[in-house]
């Protein structure tokens, strides 16, 4: 299985993610520039990194979902394409609107950064399959814009639709609904505040990350 | 050459420079410096740079070893850590900027140590940082935590590197001068080290990073003088960081390192592009030619002064080998950085700046490094306190209070509110931070089973009561918690914070400070590899308490073996390493309970440390306990409910094996350690012990859900945990 991480200017977690996924596939992920125009052939899964793509300096997410990789990501999402962002990866979803409602500032204002308890709303997903529906997983956190926010409508329609697949235990951050991560309606393109890739190895304190990427990858 | 300024006494003076300093210049230039000249050297031979009043002290150091592989004079030092792999590392203040402007003050300064770090070949994997500020009550210290503590955050996340440990103090004695000491350590093979020194003559000089614009101008001369009541107008010369763009440059940097197109590089820290050229060229032995037209620049019409004394911050000078341009053209392109070739390497061993197709400046370079100034200034050793004997100091009658005064108290409170805003995992080889309140932070060396252990400490109001022996402490308790995690400590950093210099008994502190330290790292073969001095930390004649922070460095060759104070379980017995002797002199029993600050400090026996942490590093490594902790303030009592905090089980003390009771449970002797121990390897840890000389007591037992100690405490650990959590939340959030 080929999968590849997306590099942009400020990633920092792109190789914490490679880590996770050479550790579950056996094979080095990809390493792909954010200027390239097109994903190499073969790419099963594509993960977008957290870290401060271009600083944040706008709002977060906002001008990478600009770059020319994304747009190829982006229409191949839509033929089914599996792709998964953490953190600022899952800003750069929202921002790029391949996943509904936006991610705002901290409601206190502040960095946060310390495991979290979550609850996986559902198994029945490519991206949670492998866990037991309402089992209590623990990922760390660590942003500054990670209250989820959409109008009323979109919320309704993402909790109906079964698309929340983990909620905060003790919300962090303000998030609407205490909602962790989301699946777009055609359920191959995911997005969490959370980092799973930091939840590997025993040494991280924990190794509930593993099956999320056993999840999806063994759908491909 | 720029027309002949008309220097006044004046003019001299506003650049910071003595009469006789002044003369010098005259007498190695043959005539009148123009302004640019005397800007340049005003900030080469202030405090800051020229280190003219510590230099003759800073000498004494042990700064070699069998793991030294470069020590004080680069940007960093660096150590071997087997295997090829080296760790290069420092700690610098920022203490003027914070003070003036917390959030840029403070993140500019972990910019600053990042960059010494990746300057010299190495990923950054760690940061930490030493913080002090002044009472908790004081108008402006929650506006001091707040933006320096989002700063270091706002920096250090955005790179992408984890802040992993550190220390927060609060005194009155800071209340006019906060201290903010930042420390980093970073990865690097030891084939692939790179240094200052400009080599070759003809060889083009690259320019790289953020634009140059008027921030900054003077940092280095503002950071050498006291503070008055009209330091705010200083702003301005704060500078503001760009973590993007560091990010980027360490990315670049790292790239190009990977190829051979680097003969020298150089970040541009305090003094900017003067002291980063001039560096490179005075350690190489060569001149150096740059056309200041060629510089990006943020704003129109910047002079040739302005340039040359900016400290805007990501910005990196290199020699590139004759050939390679283009390849480093292509890099930094790639990374979105500005990137431009201002000048060559030249063999007249002068600086020569070319501005507006005009000779702006030219000087030999020599006399700016070899003729700066050179002080013995006078210093008088304080006199001795007296030692306080535990029987002469009063006892409290209600031990549940004082306990609880003593976990609530500004300098023993949990600091989770700072450490949670700081990104500890990014990079995912943190295995253990401040997250668990342990004594050193462990960070695993990527890839592979060691980790490296990363301490920062300093005890001020031992230093101010006697500098020898506070000195001495500084360095021995970072030994200390390099070995209770089991590390093989190896090296370290300093940050020597004091006051004016031009006061003996400042100077005294100073002097004597050094000299205990430097016992220290003799007694434990642990060198000096790199540091920083900041003095004038004074407003309005007031001093800082001395603050020589120490950040140490220690290698845990194999991470199936390493201790932390997380693992006590029930059942398990606690034993104490080391002698108690009740030592309540300059004692946080004695600051808090009694509203005391005097009495000598506990002497530091430098054998006996060294003989009982080895016995405990072999402990460790023959995995005979579960937990550890090294006593340090608040003594027995504080750090057996540190343990049970971050072990989550209850501790039951017996005692007082020796002396009085408050002596037993919160004196602050020195060389010792506590233990969680399993019930089956008691006996043989405490006769071993004994075989070695070691003084180890059984003094009590893990489990339950209390903090108890034999007639004395006895209280909730949940309650107690809950206060000890709740102080600095309350504290920012309260109102002023």
């Amino acid at each position: 299985m080929q999968t590849a991480v997306i590099r942009f200017p400020a990633s920092n977690c792109d190789r914490d993610a490679a880590v996770a996924l050479e550790k579950v596939t056996g094979r080095k992920p990809l390493m792909v520039w954010h200027r390239e125009t097109e994903l190499p052939a073969g790419v099963g899964f594509v993960v977008m990194p957290g870290g401060f793509s271009y600083g944040d300096y706008l709002r977060a997410g906002a001008i990478a979902s600009r770059s020319p990789i994304v747009r190829d990501i982006k229409a191949k999402s839509k033929r089914g394409l599996a792709v998964a962002g953490f953190c600022n990866g899952f800003q750069i979803l929202t921002e790029a609107g391949m996943l509904p409602g936006a991610l705002m500032r901290n409601k206190n204002l502040k960095f946060v950064c310390r495991p979290e308890r979550l609850k996986v709303e559902s198994s029945n997903s490519r991206f949670t399959q492998k866990y037991d529906a309402k089992s209590e997983v623990t990922f760390p956190v660590a942003h500054h814009d990670g209250n989820y926010f959409a109008d009323k409508d979109v919320l309704s329609r993402i909790e109906k639709g079964g698309q929340v697949l983990f909620r905060y235990a003790e919300n962090p951050n303000g998030s609407l609904n205490d909602i962790a991560g989301i699946v777009n309606e055609g359920g191959n393109v995911f997005g969490m505040m959370p980092h799973p890739e930091r939840a590997i190895d025993p040494m991280h304190g924990g190794t509930d990350g593993l099956d999320l990427f056993k999840s999806i990858l063994e759908t491909i | 050459m720029a027309k002949k300024s008309e220097m006044t006494p004046e003019i001299v003076a506003e650049h910071g420079l003595s009469e006789s300093e002044y003369e010098v210049i005259l007498d190695r230039l043959g005539r009148e410096p123009n302004l640019n000249e005397l800007g340049i050297f005003s900030v080469m031979w202030s405090e800051h740079c020229s280190y003219k009043s510590s230099r003759r002290h800073l000498a004494k150091f042990l700064t070699k070893g069998d793991r030294v592989i470069q020590g004080p004079g680069e940007n960093a030092g660096v150590i071997d850590i087997d295997d090829g792999d080296a760790i290069i590392f420092k700690m610098e203040s920022h203490n003027h900027p914070s003070y003036i402007e917390p959030y840029q003050g403070a993140a500019t300064g972990v910019g600053g140590i990042m960059r010494d770090v990746f300057t010299m070949g190495a990923r950054p994997i760690a940061l930490m940082n030493a913080l002090r500020f002044g009472e908790p009550t004081h108008w402006k210290t929650k506006q001091l935590v707040s933006g320096v503590v989002a700063g270091i955050g706002g920096y250090g996340n955005c790179v992408g590197v984890p802040t992993v440990g550190g220390e927060t103090n609060f005194h009155k004695g800071y209340n006019g001068n906060i201290l903010v000491n930042a420390m980093c350590v970073g990865l690097a093979r030891a084939d692939n080290v790179f240094y200052s020194a400009a080599k070759g003559v003809g060889n083009p000089i690259f320019y790289v990073g953020s634009k140059t614009g008027r921030d900054g101008i003077h940092g280095a001369t503002m950071a050498s003088a006291e503070f008055d009541d009209d330091s705010d107008e200083k702003r301005p010369t704060v500078q503001v960081g760009d973590p993007f763009t560091e990010k980027l440059l360490i990315e670049a940097c790292l790239e190009l390192m990977e190829t051979d197109a680097i003969i020298a590089i150089q970040d541009m820290g305090a003094a900017g592009l003067t002291s980063s050229s001039i560096e490179m060229a005075d350690k190489g032995g060569v001149g150096i030619e740059l056309n200041l037209d060629k510089v990006p620049q943020r704003e129109p019409n910047m002079t040739a002064y302005e340039m040359m004394l900016s400290e805007s911050q990501e910005r990196m000078l290199m020699v590139i080998q004759p050939g390679k341009e283009q390849l480093a053209f292509d890099i930094f392109e790639k990374w979105e950085l500005d990137v431009a070739q201002i000048g060559k390497t030249t063999d007249t061993g002068r600086l020569v700046l070319k501005h507006n197709r005009k000779k702006v400046c030219d000087i030999p370079i020599a006399p700016l490094a070899d003729d700066a100034p050179n002080y013995d200034r006078p210093h008088v050793k304080p006199d001795a306190r007296p030692v306080l004997a535990a029987s002469d100091i009063h006892e409290t009658q209600d031990y549940n209070d004082a306990l609880l005064r003593i976990m609530t108290s500004p300098n023993i409170a949990s600091k989770r509110w700072i450490w949670e805003q700081y990104d500890r995992h990014v990079m995912t080889d943190t295995v253990d931070s401040s997250q668990s309140g342990g004594d050193a932070a462990i960070v695993r060396i990527h890839g592979t089973n060691k980790a490296v252990a990363i301490t920062t400490d300093c005890t001020p109001r031992y230093v101010e009561a006697d500098p020898y022996e506070g000195g001495k402490q500084c360095v021995a308790e970072t030994w200390r918690n390099l070995t209770c995690v089991g590390a093989d400590p190896i090296a370290i950093t300093d940050c020597l914070n004091f006051g004016n210099p031009e006061r003996p008994e400042i100077m005294g502190q100073f002097v004597g400070a050094i000299e205990g330290m430097n016992e220290a790292c003799r007694a434990f073969d642990y060198p000096v590899v790199s540091g920083n001095v900041s003095l004038y930390n004074e407003t309005n004649g007031q001093a800082i308490p001395p603050t020589p922070a120490v950040g140490g460095v220690g290698l845990i060759p194999d991470l199936h073996k390493y201790a932390t104070l997380k693992g006590a379980k029930e059942g398990d017995t606690l034993v104490l390493i080391g002698e108690t002797t009740g030592w309540l002199g300059a004692s946080i029993y004695l600051s808090e309970i009694l509203s005391r600050e005097d009495g000598a400090p506990p002497p530091v026996d430098l054998s006996l440390e060294k003989l009982n942490g080895d016995y405990v590093r072999q402990l460790i490594r023959n995995r005979r306990v579960n937990a550890v902790h090294d006593l340090s303030d608040g003594g027995l009592a504080v750090a057996a409910c540190e343990m049970a905090f971050a072990s989550n089980q209850g501790m039951s003390l017996s005692g007082p094996v020796n002396g009085e009771r408050h002596g037993w449970l919160f004196g602050e002797d020195q060389a010792r350690y506590l233990l969680a121990v399993e019930k089956n390897s008691v006996n043989p840890v405490v006769s071993t012990a004994r075989t070695k000389g070691v003084s180890a007591q059984i003094v009590g037992t893990v489990g339950g859900d209390r903090i108890q100690a034999d007639g004395a405490f006895d209280v909730s650990l949940e309650k107690l945990r809950a206060a000890n959590e709740a102080w600095l939340p309350n504290l920012m959030s309260g109102g002023s």
